[in-house]
């Protein structure tokens, strides 16, 4: 079995300890101001330089995967979404993908019965990626809180939605606990998993303990070692407003390990799989339509080929052809 | 050629569980069986690919050239400035599995490298090492890898055990499609002469002689007058199709495998039929006178150069229109290529069916139809008349090919045609066709007897799935519209469902169909007798 895994949630924990002692030395600027901004920064060049890597790169050919019937003779019931024809088909198949994960939907797990083979629909995966990914959404924008004054209502009524179990006091954030919930899922299904497990290296245990570690924290200091929200909000503002400031009698440590995961969440998104947020909105099988018989596609840089002209095969074949009665252009 | 284990042997002995070494640590990656010959110099001198010499992937030592990774690394970061496909498909890969068990390679064989996301991290590693930042500093951590010449050889291994089928990119939630990652692989080994002789050889003959068996124009006309001999023995009418004919409205392109080789030669005949009860004015080519592209297996150039001769031809024979056969990947060329590389085809009208009358505007610009959309539509307007009981004998089931299911959409007009004109049709289990069809295990120019082994492995899912319906309903015929699967499934069939033959869906037309003038049919196109219960009577 492998068990890289350990070596990425050895490497979290290791970074969450600097992050405390930091704190605890008198590091606070450092991790509450400098690496805050330096991961932005990291973050915002890295993403528009890939973006930008990526838009550069031509889309030679339309090469999209259809996932349903072709448009062709008006009587036969074409399959506008799954096999697009028109950009808005394409809009509609992205926004499935992007927002509903259309493709996971479609999972299967083969399995031999016996003589059969069997492919099973499993919901799994793409229910634990929904729950993680609506899960962090909902965290983020809740988040946001802490960088505007006033609050805009948006916030609360989403805060008053996520909280509407009323489970103790301060009230429990479904999202919180389903991002820890769909994070932790998708980290035991790479343990447990023997195919998954064989796949995962390094790189996708990461940014899962990196998650875990910041819902876990976050969740400590709402509930359990309650730090002074509005010491929080007073940093954070100052980051947003760029005044920043370190609150006179601290914060928790905690909270300074909480924004050193975020930090550093954020600074990894551009040099890792992470920025699939990105590429798939870029990804040609999927965001081009089956359009092709109807409209050419340029390719900028079609290139000049040498072929193998009629007038040279006729050359070759010229007497066998005229013996067999096949027309030639020169007698 | 090894002895092969029985069947259930074979299949009891696939084992999917995870070896216990990483991948990127499991060594000698060429396996007997699973690799095919490679390239002759010859056939790489014609495409102007570098030629090696004589070598076997059993060698230890591979001809590499002295400046093989210098190539490799200018060669990929070519490819990665022209194609956007690529590197999203390197960056983007979230290793969530869920391409891993749907490869019929990964089924069949259960080799972890098989697994569609380990295939392209092959490729990946490197890429991670080379071209990014986290990767040139942190090495193996980010996922890079050096390349070597143990890379190269895993590379050859295993891009030629893919068969481009892009089942995988359907299930994954960024659309990655593992075969283009193949095929810019392929690229790679192209640039060091590194190629299989079961696609060079067909590419070179294709360039030089029209179509991928190297038959020669005379010849082919000889075959096709063999056909016709045939069709006057069964229907008692004398057909006289014409060659590079100038002015013919239509000018119609098939694979040479539907003229080389049983069953595709009934298909061929179906062809033949069909036109003549139409009257069409149609011709063939010598000059483009093979619908398939091996070149799309080899690189973008190879398969551009194979593919402008159908619109060259065209264009000298002054037609209106192309009309295409029953092919598989020559329908992912002609789809998604053949009008970006070689068009505009603004010297061909929009085809319009002389029969019925119907325009073809899904293929305004390219101007190539396939031949199921043409006679679905012919059906659908009653200009055929047809006697579905003929083909009674035959229990039905339809295989979706890869690339026109995948690559295209073409999912009813087949079944429309087929249902019209059989009486017995059956679909397999819903997770085997369509867009979720299985390959024919021999696909993108793995057909070759030496890797039989790994063809009857890739095979296994949908002969499974034949199995299926040929238990519960007694299919014992499998039709599908794809040259490489009328060639590649007798050999599957035989050895997991015996009882099931192939054939394309021309015949079967061909075989309801009902001519002015024809002699009362006692037989099929394959000259046995229209019912099952004549040949035992004949026999008792
Ligand atoms: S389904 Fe796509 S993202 Fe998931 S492992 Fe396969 S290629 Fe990677
Ligand atoms: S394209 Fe087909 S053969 Fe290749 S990896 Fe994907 S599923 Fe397997």
């Amino acid at each position: 079995m492998n068990v890289s895994y350990l070596y990425s949630l050895l490497a979290v924990i290791v970074l969450g300890l600097i992050a405390y002692a930091g704190a605890v030395v008198g590091l606070e600027a450092l991790f509450g101001i400098v690496i805050p901004y330096l991961a932005v920064l990291v973050f915002f060049v890295g993403f528009v330089n890939k973006v930008l890597d990526w838009a550069k790169a031509p889309v030679p050919f339309r090469i999209t995967t259809t996932c349903g019937q072709q448009k062709t003779l008006d009587w036969i019931k074409p399959s506008p979404i799954d096999n697009p024809t028109t950009t808005v088909g394409v809009i509609i198949r992205m926004l499935l993908e992007i927002l509903l994960f259309r493709s996971l939907f479609r999972n299967t797990r083969v399995e031999f019965k016996g003589e059969k083979i069997s492919y099973k629909w499993v919901l799994w995966l793409w229910l634990f990626a929904i729950m993680f990914h609506y899960s962090f959404f909902v965290v983020v924008i809740r988040h946001l809180r802490f960088f505007v004054e006033p609050v805009p209502f948006f916030i609360s009524a989403l805060e008053t939605v996520d909280g509407m179990l009323q489970i103790g006091l301060p009230g429990l954030f479904i999202s919180g606990a389903t991002l820890l919930g769909g994070a932790t899922l998708l980290l035991l299904r790479r343990i447990l998993l023997p195919k998954i497990n064989y796949i995962s290296r390094a790189a996708d245990y990461f940014p899962l303990f990196l998650i875990i570690g910041i819902a876990l924290t976050g969740i400590l200091m709402r509930y359990f070692i309650k730090v002074d929200v509005v010491k929080v909000k007073e940093l954070t503002m100052g980051l947003a407003s760029f005044h920043p400031g370190i609150p006179e009698d601290g914060v928790s440590a905690l909270f300074y390990v909480h924004l050193f995961f975020v930090s550093l969440l954020v600074a990894y998104i551009p040099f890792s799989k992470l920025m699939h947020m990105g590429g798939i909105f870029l990804s040609p099988t999927r965001n081009l339509a089956n359009n092709n018989r109807m409209k050419r596609h340029i390719n900028p840089w079609n290139p000049k080929v040498k072929i193998h002209t009629y007038e040279e095969y006729e050359e070759d074949f010229r007497e066998k052809m005229k013996e067999a009665d096949i027309p030639v252009e020169k007698e | 050629m090894e002895e092969l284990p029985k069947p259930d042997e074979m299949y009891e002995s696939i084992d999917h569980t995870p070896p216990e070494e990483e991948w990127e640590k499991i060594e000698s990656p060429i396996k007997r069986g699973r690799y095919a010959y490679p390239a002759k110099d010859k056939n790489l001198a014609i495409m102007e690919f570098p030629t090696p010499g004589e070598w076997s992937p059993a060698d230890e030592e591979w001809p590499l050239p002295d400046n093989w990774q210098q190539i490799i690394h200018e060669g990929f970061k070519e490819r990665l400035e022209k194609y956007r496909s690529l590197k999203i498909f390197m960056d983007t890969c979230v290793r969530c599995g869920a391409c891993a068990d749907k490869c019929h390679y990964f089924i069949g064989t259960g080799d972890p490298k098989n697994m569609p996301v380990v295939r392209a991290e092959l490729l990946r590693s490197i890429y991670r090492n080379d071209f990014t930042t986290a990767g040139k500093i942190l090495g193996k951590i980010a996922g890079g890898r050096k390349l070597t010449k143990e890379v190269i050889k895993e590379w050859f291994a295993y891009f030629y055990q893919c068969s481009e089928c892009r089942r995988c990119s359907v299930f994954c939630p960024y659309g990655i499609d593992t075969a283009e990652v193949t095929m810019m692989g392929r690229e790679l080994l192209n640039l060091l002469g590194l190629n299989i002789n079961w696609i060079m050889e067909p590419v070179a003959n294709c360039f030089r002689t029209g179509n991928h068996l190297g038959i020669q124009p005379h010849a082919f006309k000889e075959m096709v007058e063999f056909f016709c001999d045939d069709i006057e023995e069964i229907t008692g009418l004398k057909l006289n199709p014409s060659f590079n004919r100038k002015g013919a409205e239509i000018l119609f392109i098939t694979p040479s495998g539907d003229y080389f080789a049983d069953p595709g030669t009934y298909t061929f005949m179906g062809y033949l039929m069909l036109f003549e009860a139409l009257g069409l004015d149609y011709t063939l080519s010598t000059y483009a006178s093979e619908g398939g592209n091996f070149g799309l297996f080899t690189s973008s150039d190879a398969m551009k150069k194979l593919n402008s001769k159908m619109y060259a031809e065209a264009k000298r024979l002054g037609v209106k229109w192309i009309l295409g056969g029953e092919c598989g990947h020559m329908w992912r060329v002609i789809n998604q290529y053949m009008d970006t590389m070689n068009g505009p085809a603004d010297f061909l009208e929009v085809p319009k069916s002389p029969i019925t009358g119907t325009v073809f505007d899904n293929a305004k610009s390219t101007k190539m139809v396939h031949i199921t959309e043409f006679t679905a539509d012919l059906i659908r307007h009653n200009k055929l008349k047809l006697d579905p009981s003929r083909n009674d004998k035959f229990k039905v089931t339809y295989h979706d090919s890869c690339n026109p299911a995948r690559a295209m959409g073409l999912l009813e007009e087949p079944r429309y045609v087929i249902k019209n004109v059989c009486n017995y049709f059956y679909e397999m289990p819903e997770n085997t066709i369509r867009e979720k069809t299985f390959c024919c295990g021999s696909g993108s120019g793995l057909n070759t007897e030496e890797v039989m082994d790994l063809r009857l492995r890739g095979g296994l899912p949908r002969a499974n799935a034949v199995k299926h319906v040929h238990d519960k309903y007694g299919v014992n015929m499998l039709a599908c519209i794809c040259a490489i699967d009328r060639a590649a499934f007798p050999p599957l069939m035989e050895y997991w469902v015996p009882e099931v033959g192939t054939t394309g869906i021309h015949e079967l037309v061909a075989n309801a169909l009902i001519m002015d003038g024809e002699k009362e049919r006692t037989t099929d196109l394959r000259f046995e007798s229209l019912k099952e219960e004549e040949d035992e009577a004949d026999e008792g």
